[in-house]
């Protein structure tokens, strides 16, 4: 029990930094992943392919794998940022896929005639899109997003392999110190509960305000 | 015939896969014409009324609206579609808000007008189409004819050169289909340039300059709307109109 007064500071920090982490690529992802949905149903064939490749490619490779490919590959193009970022890049973007394919499921259950409407009024790609497609998608969009975000804050665990702070990483300090093991993952496992279920209260809230239909 | 030609179609051909669904399309719609197209289901006529406007790009042959190419899809197109107005069969109005945000979305957004004289020029127009009641209420709160009206308050609202229209009543209830088409009359009136697509004969005879009708994918008959009705000169034409003429 006294695994967690005694470390206080230490699980802070790990939580703090899986906080972090889950926020910073969570916003990454969400940017990305509109985008990417944005560029699957454009009208220019070069961006639906670019969306299509983006999906495929990241949707398909085991996060480990991208976490390696980020932290190893990128410096070797000269391309030197903190550990931290890196991971926030390969979560973030990993996650973007998914991301992508939810918001796209919810642009198709839009009937075509809204979009078709607002073209024949003049609106380009990007309002119709914005004004008139995503705020319909919206609805059924937020379950499926809230999901995936969970499933982000969860897969943030493996940056802690690659020396980024975060809230699994402390089991190893834990563990030299010599405390007990199951507590330890205890509090390690009630600190991503503090994640998750708040995640899952804000899409509640927000299927409660935008998930009406009319 | 048009003096004054707004929307031109020259040699216009179109395939969905191996079906070809426009045949050497020419057709000519002059300033302040009223253009009925009818013909058997699956004969093109959508295709072709969705043409004009580009929401179907066709593969060869020129469109002319207003003597001006149809530009390819992008931000030149969009603002050749702001001048042509175009009403669905399903009404299509945008089912997250109000009527009188579905009317003034446009003007505001596309026309850049601000929000109280876009407004302002919607309750004009819902007034016009007897809806100015309903502004605040959400689209599915309408019956079909009354949503109708709305999407024709929508179109009028990007002042439009022309209309289009495809099917507008054929979603509706019998009874609801005099209050769409009194609307429609009274545009051709005020001198609207429109192409409707529509078995309405009532109202091809009494509004329209032109029946155009269409079979297979081409353009049969051409002729003012008295002619087409009482003698046709198609088989095709006769077959079709024996078939509609039975109702
Ligand atoms: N998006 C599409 N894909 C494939 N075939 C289509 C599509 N839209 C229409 N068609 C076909 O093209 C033909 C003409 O359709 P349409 O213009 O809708 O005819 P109409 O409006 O006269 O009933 C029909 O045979 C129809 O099945
Ligand atoms: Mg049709």
């Amino acid at each position: 029990m006294n695994v967690l007064t005694d470390n206080f500071s230490l699980y802070g920090k790990g939580l703090l930094g899986t906080v972090e982490l889950t926020v910073y690529a969570s916003l990454l992802a969400l940017v990305l992943g509109f985008l990417m949905a944005s560029f699957r149903v454009a009208p220019v064939g070069s961006l639906r392919v670019f969306g299509t490749v983006w999906v495929t490619v990241l949707r398909n490779t085991p996060l480990t794998l991208l976490f390696f490919a980020v932290l190893l590959g990128l410096p070797r193009f000269g391309v030197v940022l903190p550990f931290q970022l890196f991971a926030v890049l390969a979560l973030g973007c990993y996650t973007s896929a998914f991301i992508c394919e939810a918001v796209r499921s919810g642009i198709n259950t839009v009937p075509t005639g809204q979009g078709e409407a607002a073209r024949s009024l003049g609106m380009t790609f990007g309002q119709t899109l914005s004004l008139v497609v995503l705020p319909q998608a919206f609805r059924s969009v937020i379950p499926p997003v809230g999901s995936t975000l969970i499933a982000l804050a969860k897969n943030s665990a493996i940056a802690g392999s690659f020396s980024v702070t975060e809230l699994l990483g402390t089991y190893k300090t834990l563990n030299e110190l010599g405390y007990s093991v199951v507590w330890s993952f205890v509090w390690i496992a009630v600190g991503y509960l503090i994640v998750t279920l708040t995640i899952s209260a804000v899409f509640n809230v927000l299927e409660k305000r935008w998930g009406v239909p009319r | 015939m048009a003096v004054d030609p707004l929307i031109e179609m020259r040699d216009v051909n179109k395939h969905y896969g191996k079906l070809h669904v426009l045949k050497d399309i020419n057709l000519t719609v002059g300033r302040g014409e009223v253009v009925v197209v009818i013909g058997p289901s699956g004969s093109g006529k959508s295709t072709l009324c969705r043409a004009i406007n580009r929401l179907e790009p066709v593969e060869s042959g020129t469109i002319l609206l207003d003597g001006h190419p149809l530009p390819d899809e992008g931000r030149e197109l969009a603002k050749l579609r702001a001048e042509v107005g175009m009403v669905f069969q399903s009404f299509n109005l945008f089912a997250h808000k109000t009527v009188l945000a579905n009317v003034s979305l446009a003007p505001v957004k596309v026309r850049k007008r601000s929000r109280e004289e876009a407004d302002r020029r919607s309750r004009e127009l819902l007034e016009r189409v007897g809806l100015l009641a309903h502004a605040d209420k959400y689209p599915a709160q309408l019956s079909g004819g009354q949503q109708q009206r709305v999407a024709i308050a929508r179109a009028l609202a990007m002042e439009p050169k022309a209309l289009l229209f495809d099917e507008p009543t054929s979603a509706l209830d019998p009874e609801m289909i005099n209050e769409v088409l009194e609307v429609m009359q009274q545009l051709a009136r005020d001198g609207m340039t429109m192409v409707v697509v529509t078995h309405e004969m009532g109202f091809a005879r009494s509004a329209a300059n032109r029946v155009v009708f269409m079979a297979d994918g081409r353009i049969v008959e051409d002729r003012a709307p008295e002619e087409f009705f009482t003698a046709p000169r198609s088989e095709r034409a006769k077959d079709f109109l024996s078939k509609i003429l039975k109702h």
